[in-house]
């Protein structure tokens, strides 16, 4: 499993990737793992606002159903529409090619609330004992 | 509680998940790659858990035919029958499968989440009616259960056995021993039975010995590319099949009637539990009736969503899977009997949007038979 240092860590297993007033967001190497076989993947629209812990997509495995919260809060400027027809794409790449949604950052002080890659990777630890 | 698998099934690398209060693997590789495996070649399931009940005695007969629903005189030695446990309301306490091994030893194969329930009926009643007539006895800690299914599952068993079994009719049993480390070999109850629509069989056999014919089992059946299959498939497998799960489709609140088993209930056997209940239903008419439904629209249905047609509510998904074979998503679900038609046009609702569905004939899939026409 692998957690890249320059992405930040939400306690749901998403992560996010700042460029400017941008964040990238997907779910972790341990989600998608966690979470087996990814075949259904539903996507918030552009323009949509979500506030931190929001619900803001929803990701099905064969056996199961799991929501995506907004690790911060902002509003969504684009989604990854190829994970529509490759939802796979989420256990194939979780970092890269699968991320989920572009948002506008709406309050920059929510970043400093998520973990680091380090931080985040013990709180998996703790949490899988 | 753990199977004398744990370790081997840990070792292959599954992620175990308890199932009614046993550590059992969910998957190996995937549920998908397993599910596909199981229907093109063949797939090993440790199902140790399930629950074994033996009923003896000079009245084992009568008394399995009064707590049962199908027609138990018509099976003769060696042969079983899927059938249902009812109360007097005619609710299903549980399904199971019924093997006769004499007039006076029945074998009951029953769920592992019924079984402390099952026993307790089964114990009461019996006791009730047939004093020391008929005996029941708790055997579940004795046995294992394997299953291996698909369709190169008979070449497989077949290396083991020393006895022909492609003339083994589907719900017939043997109980015979399988070549093993010893000369005597390893004993099973082996039975021409399964839970996924393709050819194989489900072997008992004694607790002690569950790992060492899980061994040979899958050193057997090498050749072919036998592979373990947790449970995660084997409920997708069932799916595509509309073979009810105790839970799911049936339980405490739902008759056989509307579920589809109307087929394993047989009013005119004598007396039987519920009987009088059901004949009722009968008279009336049921009031809801199990559909298999294939999407339309995107989404996936699952348990407890609701079902719709022009924005009434008609019934409610018990099971529902993107199906590996298909490719595509697929349901299980009760609707008002006035459009369970095969062809109707039905509504799901998914986390709050209607999304589109076919009532469609079951099975969704279909085993390809091995005679060829061309």
């Amino acid at each position: 499993m692998t957690f890249p240092d320059d992405l930040k860590y939400s306690k749901e297993h998403e992560w996010v990737k700042v460029e400017g007033n941008v964040a990238t967001i997907g779910i972790t190497d341990y989600a998608q793992e966690q979470l087996g076989e990814i075949v259904f993947v539903e996507l918030p629209s552009e323009g949509e606002e979500f506030a931190k812990e929001d619900v803001f997509g929803v990701v099905e495995s064969v056996k199961s159903v799991s929501d995506v919260y907004a690790p911060i809060s902002g509003r969504v400027i684009e989604a990854n529409d190829p994970l529509t027809d490759g939802p796979e794409i989420l256990n194939e790449d979780s970092y890269g090619e699968g991320w989920i949604i572009r948002m506008e950052i709406s309050d920059a002080k929510e970043l400093k609330e998520l973990m680091s890659a380090k931080e985040y990777e013990a709180y998996i630890k703790e949490e899988s004992e | 509680m753990k199977t004398p698998l744990y370790e081997a099934h840990k070792k292959a690398g599954a992620r175990m998940v308890d199932f009614a209060g046993w550590e059992m693997p969910v998957q190996y590789i995937g549920i998908s790659q397993e599910h596909r495996h199981v229907r093109q070649k063949v797939g090993l399931f440790d199902v140790s858990h399930m629950g074994e009940i033996e009923i003896r005695g000079p009245q084992a007969l009568e008394a399995v035919n009064y707590l049962t629903t199908n027609n138990v005189p018509s099976l003769k030695d060696g042969e079983a029958q899927y059938s249902v446990l009812l109360n007097e309301q005619g609710k299903t306490i549980d399904d199971l499968i019924i093997y006769r091994r004499a007039h006076d030893n029945f074998f009951l194969c029953v769920n592992a989440s019924n079984k402390p329930k099952d026993l307790a009926w089964i114990q009461d009643k019996t006791e009730k009616k047939f004093g020391n007539q008929a005996i029941v006895e708790d055997v579940s800690s004795r046995y294992g259960l394997l299953a291996i299914q698909g369709p190169l599952a008979l070449s497989v068993v077949e290396k083991l056995s020393s006895v022909q079994l492609s003339a083994m009719k589907p719900f017939s049993f043997l109980e015979i021993s399988l070549k093993g480390d010893s000369p005597k070999g390893i004993p099973v109850l082996l039975s021409r039975t399964g839970y996924t629509g393709e050819d194989g069989f489900e072997i008992f056999v004694p607790w002690e010995k569950t790992a060492l014919l899980w061994e040979t089992l899958m050193e057997a059946g090498r050749s072919e590319g036998i592979a373990p299959i947790g449970l995660g498939a084997r409920d997708t497998l069932r799916v595509e099949m509309k073979y009810s799960l105790y839970g799911h489709e049936i339980d405490e609140t739902t008759n056989p009637l509307e579920a589809s088993l109307g087929w394993i209930v047989k009013l005119d056997k004598g007396n039987f539990i519920g009987k009088d209940e059901l004949i009722k239903i009968r008279e009336k008419g049921v009031l809801r009736k199990l559909v298999s439904f294939l999407m339309k629209d995107s989404g996936i249905p699952r348990q407890g969503y609701s079902l719709f047609k022009d924005s009434t509510q008609i019934g409610v998904v018990t099971s529902g899977t993107l199906s590996p074979s298909l490719e595509k998503a697929i349901g299980i679900g009760y609707v008002t009997p006035s459009l369970s038609k095969v062809g109707t046009e039905i509504e799901v609702d998914i986390r709050g949007q209607k999304k589109k569905a076919e009532i469609v004939i079951a099975p969704f899939y279909r085993r390809r038979e091995n005679h060829d026409i061309s």
